[in-house]
């Protein structure tokens, strides 16, 4: 049984005087005890929304849910907000894109673990220091003793996204949400920070869903891969097989968007035109037609269907009229 | 053209969000527009200000004229009651009460722009002085400004009051806008130095645009939001207190004009028998207050891009 | 932390230097002369003769300044023509100040203890009826000029009702034992209960009056300051741990939103003797601002030269007060490194 089982998940905002916003559109997908998911997109397509929805940490007001997100066969959405918060930090857990203003500016490092420790293992402050200084250790924070009682803007980049993730992972939590973890680090950091989130996940037999628009994140990390278009799932896949056969035009659009050093010279990127801005409802078609060079007249007027992709061997499921053709990707296989 | 692009375009066109590509100020405009907050306080402005210029004909009397003189009893402190032709009666020395309020709205309008007018210039010179030419410029223009704030702000007006011998409604006005002078150029240079290090600012100053341009084709119109939110607020402190200087008798001597806050600043030796002759000035001076107030912290809040979520 | 502390004072030495010379400058500039200022207008001419000499006015400008300014530190401000005609003006201030103290700290305590929850609360039901009626309330107390405030207080709760004296500090007939010139703490020590009582009674219509506009700022700055940081990231981190609501509001939200109102509280407090200039005046409150409010009227320059100083003194004082426990608060601005918020 799934660990995680999200079905026809919608979230959609309102404010008074203007057209409702539909952000998530009907989204499913699973996550096994101890599996790495991906869930990649555009901005705008819908994925933290959908990891927000999944922790209840949507704002009270505004916000329409419907649909169900069950976890170890509880229904999360109609848990009330003391149930949530039990769960929260306990049973799952987050890591937030931007480490600097994620983590209070003007509480120690030490007490912003510790307080997570206090709340759901039992403990007292002493046991807290004591288990809050071996998790920086884990998480790589070297002196971690030191570190406690310093403050966030006393560490690096990279280290604030360790203390975050030492947080996360505190309670030893079964699910953890990372939500673009590495966007606002250098280059050379997001490679350590994946590394140990990685090796933690694994060691720990942590499910990941691992929220990112960067392909190279989920090449090196995710065991499944769901890509995300317009608030829907537009295609499921391993991920050598997502990587080998992008079945769908916008993944195959996001896999030729991307610069390679091994190219041929003269070889001209091919992006995606367009922004998600030109959408089409769902219901009225395919979101993604407007942008896409395989539309066909049916695109727009039939709205496609999650479905078993019968033109390849694999499992995997796909949402499209006019799937990419498996012969015109042969012999340019990415990964 | 085949019928799937028309119906994209037509789609598109109709689900393209509304507010893509629309400047700020036009967002500000939008959110205020529906805003009841910013409605009410606009109204009142718009009310006073129409009242304010068309006060000469809409008085039924001349505002100067104890033309009700005779009623008025010193030894019994009586003054002329509400009666046809002076529904709100008269004041102490038999003076139509309502039309002294009706021109005083006139000269109340022309106290707080004034006033402001002259803070927001002098502000303007040295926030922008300040901001522009930072350095020994700046550290000197800021000290004084600094030296000037620690005074409050009444006392400073007052202390500026009682430089001039005979006090007249120019001088109320002078003191009352120099104390306003370092707010605005405190403000001003605060949001120039934020500019200074802006993207925007560098971008142009990397493509060579001479400084004197980047000051004032970059740097000071992109300041100026808070600097116009400020001066609006300005408008009802002014008001405020101009009646404030008047109460502590270094207001305008000459009441043939008369203003509100002059009124009430006078009305107080009788405040104890007649409560009346100053509870119309100050409900006046509330009022309008309160509405170049509401339109003020309205205008910020529309201009604050963290209030657009 | 002494760096900064040292670098503050520095700041401060600087601003109260540039203050005497703009004192000097406005005691120069007053109608009149400064002869005509220190003496008023009736003067004899054999005393003006006199005090010009004495004062120094035939030599250059920059050695009257220092003379001044010699007066100035020994406490020498001059005698008092118009307030209380015969006495020093630092007699004066020493007798009248705690009156103030006692009013302003009784005002400012009123407009943190209304305001910082009010606004708080205000944040949290955002667009509720609370929020809006606060929100309105407070631009209404700004709008109020201070003094017709003042004497809407006094009409309605000391005259017409008589839950309040009308006016001073304390009934004479008590006979109350002074001891360190503030009277409610006078009457704490003394066990004098009734006189303890009688100077707070004196003192609440005035304070609320004075409050009014500290109450409004203080509460407009909590709730957008309470609103700004409830939106950001780190709150939200807070709320996916699962933390507890008071521990959240306390450690997450208070802690972040508070900086910004202490900034304020001390703004408002230094400026407080505006405001006190007009209430002491309707209640014939005999503190600073009363003081400074006939020292207007009739002209006595010696009084309002020392009080003025003394206001802009408090003010200083007050707002290094408050950046030193800014760096209390704000670990940033404590290490040195990162600017402030």
């Amino acid at each position: 049984m799934a660990l995680l089982e999200v079905r026809d998940l919608k979230v959609e905002f309102r404010r008074r005087g203007e057209e409702p916003v539909r952000a998530v559109d009907g989204v499913s997908f699973d996550v096994q005890p101890g599996q790495t998911v991906g869930l990649v997109g555009e901005s705008g397509c819908g994925k933290s929304v959908t990891a927000l929805t999944i922790m209840g940490l949507l704002p009270k007001r505004g916000p329409h849910v419907s649909g169900s997100a069950r976890f170890d066969a509880t229904e999360l959405l109609s848990l009330s907000d003391r149930q949530m918060r039990d769960r929260r930090g306990r049973d799952l857990g987050m890591v937030f894109q931007d480490p600097l203003s994620s983590l209070n500016p003007v509480v120690p490092i030490g007490l912003q673990v510790t307080e997570v420790l206090e709340r759901h293992r039992g403990m007292s402050r002493r046991q807290a220091t004591v288990e809050a200084a071996d998790l920086l250790d884990k998480v790589g924070i070297p002196d971690p003793r030191r570190r406690l009682d310093e403050y966030p803007h006393q560490l690096s980049g990279g280290m604030r996204q360790r203390a975050l993730i030492a947080i996360a992972l505190a309670c030893r939590p079964r699910l953890l949400i990372a939500d673009e973890p590495t966007t606002a680090l250098d280059v050379t950091i997001q490679a350590q920070i994946l590394a140990l989130l990685a090796n933690l996940v694994r060691d720990t037999e942590t499910a990941l869903i691992m929220i990112t628009h960067d392909l190279g994140v989920v090449a090196g990390l995710c065991d499944e891969v769901n890509v995300l278009y317009a608030g829907r799932v537009v295609e499921r896949a391993k991920r050598h097989d997502l990587f080998a056969i992008p079945r769908h035009p916008y993944t195959h659009g996001l896999l030729s968007s991307i610069p390679r050093l091994d190219a041929p010279r003269g070889d001209r990127l091919s992006p995606i035109t367009g922004s998600v801005a030109d959408n089409i409802p769902w219901t009225t078609g395919c979101a993604f037609a407007p942008r896409c060079p395989n539309a066909l007249d049916v695109c727009v007027e039939v709205t496609p269907e999650m479905t078993d992709d019968v033109g390849v061997p694999d499992n995997r499921s796909l949402r499209c009229h006019n799937p990419v053709e498996r012969a015109k990707r042969d012999g340019e296989a990415l990964v | 053209m085949t019928a799937r692009t028309d119906k994209i375009d037509k789609l598109a066109q109709h689900t393209a969000r509304s507010d893509a590509g629309v400047s700020l100020a036009a967002a500000a405009w939008r959110r205020l527009r529906r805003n009841p907050v910013f409605l009410l306080g606009a109204a009142i402005v718009v009310a006073f200000v129409v009242l304010a210029l068309l006060a000469p004909l809409l008085a039924p009397h001349d505002p100067a004229e104890p033309m009700l003189g005779d009623q008025v009893v010193r030894a019994r402190n009586e003054i002329p009651p509400s009666q046809p032709g002076h529904p709100l009666g008269g004041d102490q020395v038999g003076r139509d009460l309502l039309s002294r309020l009706l021109v005083g709205a006139q000269q109340t309008l022309l106290v707080g722009v004034l006033a402001t007018l002259i803070g927001l210039a002098g502000g303007l010179v040295l926030g922008t002085l300040a901001g522009a030419l930072s350095g020994w410029v700046d550290t000197v223009v800021m000290r004084v400004v600094d030296v000037m704030l620690s005074i409050p702000g009444l006392l400073l007006a007052v202390s500026i009051g009682s430089l001039f011998a005979q006090p007249n409604q120019y001088t109320v006005i002078l003191a009352v806008a120099i104390v306003q002078i370092p707010v605005f150029a405190r403000l001003l240079r605060g949001s120039m130095l934020a500019q200074r290090h802006s993207d925007h600012v560098l971008a142009a100053r990397a493509l060579g645009v001479r400084e004197r341009a980047i000051v004032f084709r970059h740097m000071l119109p992109n300041s100026l939001g808070p600097v116009i939110v400020q001066a609006t607020l300005v408008l009802a402190i002014a008001i405020i207190e101009a009646a404030g200087l008047s109460f502590l008798g270094l207001g305008n001597p000459d009441d043939r004009l008369p203003e509100w806050g002059q009124m009430l600043g006078q009305a107080q030796n009788v405040i104890d028998s007649h409560p009346e002759l100053a509870f119309w000035p100050a409900g006046c001076i509330v009022v309008v207050a309160l509405g170049f107030t509401l339109v003020g912290e309205s205008l910020r809040e529309a201009l604050d891009p963290k209030s657009r979520r | 932390m002494l760096r900064y502390t040292v670098r503050r004072l520095l700041q401060l030495v600087l601003v109260v230097v540039a203050l005497s010379l703009l004192l000097f400058a406005w005691l120069r500039s007053l109608p009149g002369g400064p002869v005509s200022a220190l003496l008023g207008e009736r003067a004899t001419p054999a005393l003006r003769a006199q005090l010009t000499a004495e004062l120094g006015l035939d030599q250059p400008i920059f050695v009257q300044y220092f003379k001044f300014l010699g007066r100035a530190l020994s406490g020498d401000f001059g005698v008092s023509t118009g307030v209380q005609p015969g006495d020093s003006a630092m007699e004066i201030f020493l007798q009248r100040f705690p009156a103030t103290l006692e009013l302003s700290v009784l005002a400012i305590l009123i407009a943190v203890a209304v305001g910082i929850p009010l606004g708080y609360l205000a944040a949290r039901r955002r667009g509720g009826v609370l929020d809006n009626l606060s929100v309105v309330g407070s631009l209404i107390g700004v709008a109020v000029p201070v003094f017709f405030l003042a004497f809407v207080l006094k009409q309605v709760f000391a005259v017409e009702l008589g839950w309040f004296p009308t006016t001073g500090r304390q009934e004479g007939g008590l006979d109350a034992t002074r001891v360190t010139g503030f009277f409610v703490l006078d009457g704490l020590i003394t066990r004098e209960w009734d006189a303890a009582w009688d100077a707070v009674k004196h003192l609440i219509l005035p304070a609320i009056a004075l409050s009014s506009i500290p109450f409004s700022v203080i509460f407009r700055i909590t709730r957008a300051s309470v609103l700004d940081v409830l939106d950001e990231d780190f709150v939200r981190t807070a709320e996916s741990k699962g933390l507890t609501t008071p521990v959240i509001r306390r450690r997450h939200v208070l802690r972040n939103a508070m900086l910004p109102v202490v900034t304020t509280i001390g703004l408002q407090t230094g400026a407080l003797l505006a405001g006190a200039v007009l209430t002491e005046k309707v209640f014939a409150f005999p503190g600073i601002g009363q003081a400074l409010a006939i020292g207007f009227e009739r002209r006595d320059y010696p009084v309002l030269l020392l009080l003025i100083l003394c206001a802009a003194g408090v003010f200083v004082l007050v707002n290094l007060a408050v950046d030193l426990s800014y760096a209390v608060i704000d670990p940033r601005i404590r290490s040195g490194s990162g600017g402030g918020r």
